[in-house]
């Protein structure tokens, strides 16, 4: 099991990720894929809760009908310098205003984590190389930002001068 | 100068320690080689022939006497004593240690300077206009804008890991100087008949493999929407930009493919979800922006000509052939703008040595409000000149070798490092510059030919503009050699064009002759002294050309294309 930080703190992981052979465990908090909870609602009702994980190609525009009640949507990195889960997120909350918990997976590191939770990510399931200490510590890298983005977490620049 | 606040400055601090981390993380094995290069060149940090690259941004061209200063030090202290001036207003050092980077970047924001998104697939420094402020045809100073799109793009949350590089200029005149149209975004300033300031949005342009000029999505967006148009741009190229072929991976290739009347409603789409967003400029931002550039003090009565210029203009020949290329006309009238060639012979194009670095710094201290300018063509402007003074300040920069006096000339060439250092290359493109150089070394023969622009590349990644120079010359490589395709008729400004190719290349040894047929052609074919090699060009076509070029008597020329 790979190593979570959520909400800026090294987390026990509540959620069993699932790949689509995956036996389904019985009243735990799930994440599959999202041709999977299409394709199985029927077994996956037994699960506790269900999150659903997304390619980083999906258009979170179309998918938003199915999306907008579940309470976990995990965003994935086939390979960190892939960046359209940046995008995904930022639509998820600024357009949608997501509420539930917005999880990167997949090949998740250390130098970019404060910039995926400047996008709306909350959770970080960090690839299993990675240092949980230095990877907290980097979501501190900077204290700043220009860009509001999705997250308010860090004082803006530009704000800060429009109030000066 | 723009200066930073304290928040600018803590921004560039706070990368200078973080790179620091990453840079000993490598070095102690926690962070793998493929990671920490895609974070290096974030920090402008190549790594080449040699050496390790270092290119440090110049926003918008844009730099004091101190900075200056401070990049004399740098290229003493972690270089051979020498700096390279780019094509997009950047300096680039050939010899740091990866172990000094992090140091040599803590130097650079003692003074306000960095080399944050120099490289890598991310937003790159925003360029302009090396004229923006002075220039009589301008329409507002775009420099504003560019830095206040400097600080949009850094550290961008979204747009840092892009399917590839992404590079911004503006142009807020009516000669586009900044070669808008090779951009991913070009971005001219506009007033809309309301007289409302605003912009007109170019997309898609760039040059490398497949060089593309830049497709006008929007005529005008007013000037509130900057950011909010473009971030709507960016997120459906990182979207939907190509991610599995290095080579078909910029925005010129989805905008291609998708047509760009499908791309344009993609972005007008995604811009009406965000384009009432926080995103929009609000009033004050931009005045307060203009508010944070320093003003020279004009004083035009006091800097007009005393009478000096005009006789030296008459009495010196040599001062006044400097004068004749080397001047441009500023917007005041007492002032003038003065070009500092960096294109002598003997020299590569754009390298300036540390002492002549001190000794820019000085001058502009003494003559043009402590700042100076870097040219998109690789050379640089003392842009605040009084006319009184341009006399002493050109004997002092002749003193320096800085006084060629070819701006705009055959031998004011672009031309990129290529095997003297790059790993890439296929061709010494130094070289050929200095031949061209010695068969063209006749300023009165260059002042005859004109206004022409010259342009080279070591290898189809067009680092040096060949595919937009009035003459363009590509390094391709044949079975081990160096060979020279040669093209005609490109162009970056207004006229923005692709060059045509001429026909089969040129060995090394024939391509400085072959450029001296074309411009045998051209003396012979223009109408007039006035017509210019583009013109003349456009007017006759590529027949005579290539009729000289690959007659019977060029028995070097290959046979096949
Ligand atoms: C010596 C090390 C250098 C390397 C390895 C290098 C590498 C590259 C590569 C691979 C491209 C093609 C990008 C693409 O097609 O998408 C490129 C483009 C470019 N480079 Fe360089 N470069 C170097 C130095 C320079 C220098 C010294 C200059 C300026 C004089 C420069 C200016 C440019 C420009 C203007 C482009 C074209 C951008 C475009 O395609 O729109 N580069 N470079
Ligand atoms: S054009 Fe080619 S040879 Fe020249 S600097 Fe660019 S990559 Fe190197």
């Amino acid at each position: 099991m790979s190593l979570l930080i959520r909400k800026y703190a090294i987390s026990a992981d509540d959620w069993i990720e699932l790949d689509d052979t995956a036996e389904i465990p019985s009243n735990a908090k799930i994440i599959v894929s999202l041709a999977r909870s299409r394709a199985e609602r029927e077994t996956l009702s037994a699960a506790k809760a269900i999150g659903v994980r997304l390619d980083n190609t999906e258009d979170i525009a179309a998918l938003w009908p199915e999306l907008q009640a579940l309470p976990l949507i995990a965003l994935s990195f086939p390979k960190y310098s892939d960046g359209r889960a940046f995008s995904q997120a930022r639509c998820l909350r600024e357009r949608y205003n997501f509420k539930g918990e917005i999880r990167a997976v997949g090949d998740v590191q250390r130098d970019q984590l404060q910039f995926m939770q400047r996008c709306g990510f909350d959770a970080f399931a960090l690839r299993a190389d990675q240092n949980a200490d230095e990877c907290l510590r980097a979501l501190g890298d900077f204290d700043l930002a220009y860009q509001r983005g999705a997250s308010e977490d860090l004082p803006n620049v530009w704000r800060l001068r429009r109030q000066a | 100068m723009y200066r930073y606040d304290e928040y600018d400055q803590k921004l560039v601090d706070e990368r200078v320690a973080q790179f620091r981390d990453q840079t000993r993380r490598f070095l102690a094995g926690q962070l793998g080689e493929e990671e920490f290069r895609t974070l290096r060149l974030r920090n402008g940090l190549y790594v080449q022939r040699f050496a390790p690259m270092l290119r440090i941004a110049i926003p918008y061209g844009l730099i004091s006497s101190k900075q200056m200063r401070m990049l004399a030090h740098i290229a003493r202290k972690y270089d051979k004593g020498y700096g390279h001036f780019t094509t997009r207003q950047n300096i680039q050092f050939n010899w740091p240690k990866l172990e000094e980077v992090p140091d040599l970047l803590s130097d650079l924001a003692s003074v306000q300077m960095h080399a944050i998104q120099t490289s890598g697939n991310c937003i790159r420094n925003i360029t302009s206009d090396h004229l923006a402020g002075v220039a009589d045809d301008e329409l507002v100073d775009p420099r504003p804008y560019c830095e206040l799109t400097r600080q949009w793009s850094s550290f961008h949350p979204e747009f840092n890991w892009l399917p590839r590089k992404f590079k911004f200029a503006f142009s807020a005149s009516t000669a586009d100087r900044a070669a808008t149209r090779v951009h991913d975004i070009g971005v001219h300033i506009v007033r809309n008949e309301a007289g409302e300031l605003g912009y007109t949005i170019y997309v898609g342009g760039g040059l490398g493999r497949m060089p593309m000029l830049g497709h006008k999505i929007r005529e005008f967006l007013p000037e509130a929407d900057l950011f909010s148009y473009c971030e709507a741009i960016l997120r459906i190229y990182n979207l939907q930009g190509r991610r599995d072929n290095i080579h078909r991976a910029r925005i010129k290739v989805l905008v291609k493919s998708l047509g760009p009347e499908k791309f344009t409603e993609l972005v007008e789409a995604e811009w009406a979800q965000i384009k009432d967003s926080y995103l929009k400029l609000q009033a004050g931002d931009v005045e307060r922006m203009r508010a944070r550039f320093d003003v020279p003090a004009y004083a035009d009565e006091a800097a007009a000509d005393d009478g000096s210029f005009t006789a030296k203009l008459a009495s010196d020949a040599k001062f006044a052939a400097w004068a004749k290329r080397n001047l441009r006309k500023h917007v005041r009238p007492g002032y003038a703008a003065v070009f500092v060639s960096l294109k002598a012979n003997g020299v590569a194009p754009g390298d300036v040595t540390d002492s002549q670095m001190d000794a820019l710094a000085a001058l502009a201290d003494e003559f043009s409000f402590g700042e100076l300018r870097a040219t998109h063509d690789q050379n640089l402007v003392l842009a605040d000149v009084a006319k009184k003074d341009i006399h002493a300040l050109w004997q002092r920069l002749s003193e320096l070798g800085l006084a060629t006096p070819n701006i705009g000339l055959l031998t004011d060439l672009i031309c990129c490092p290529g095997l003297d250092f790059c790993s890439l290359a296929n061709a010494g493109s130094i070289g050929v510059a200095q031949d061209i150089f010695d068969r063209f070394e006749d300023f009165d023969y260059q002042h005859d030919i004109g206004d022409i622009k010259l342009k080279m590349s070591g290898c189809m990644n067009g680092c040096g503009h060949h595919t937009v120079g009035h003459i363009g010359i590509l390094g391709v490589d044949k079975s081990g050699e160096e060979w020279y395709q040669v093209t005609l008729g490109g162009s970056a400004e207004n006229d923005a064009a692709l060059g045509d190719r001429t026909g089969p290349s040129f060995s090394r040894e024939d391509i400085a002759p072959a450029i001296e047929k074309i411009i045998e052609v051209y003396l012979a074919q223009r109408d007039s002294e006035a017509e210019s090699f583009l013109a003349t060009y456009r007017r006759v076509g590529m027949a005579p050309f290539k009729a000289r070029l690959y007659d019977k008597a060029s028995a070097h020329a290959e046979a096949t294309a």
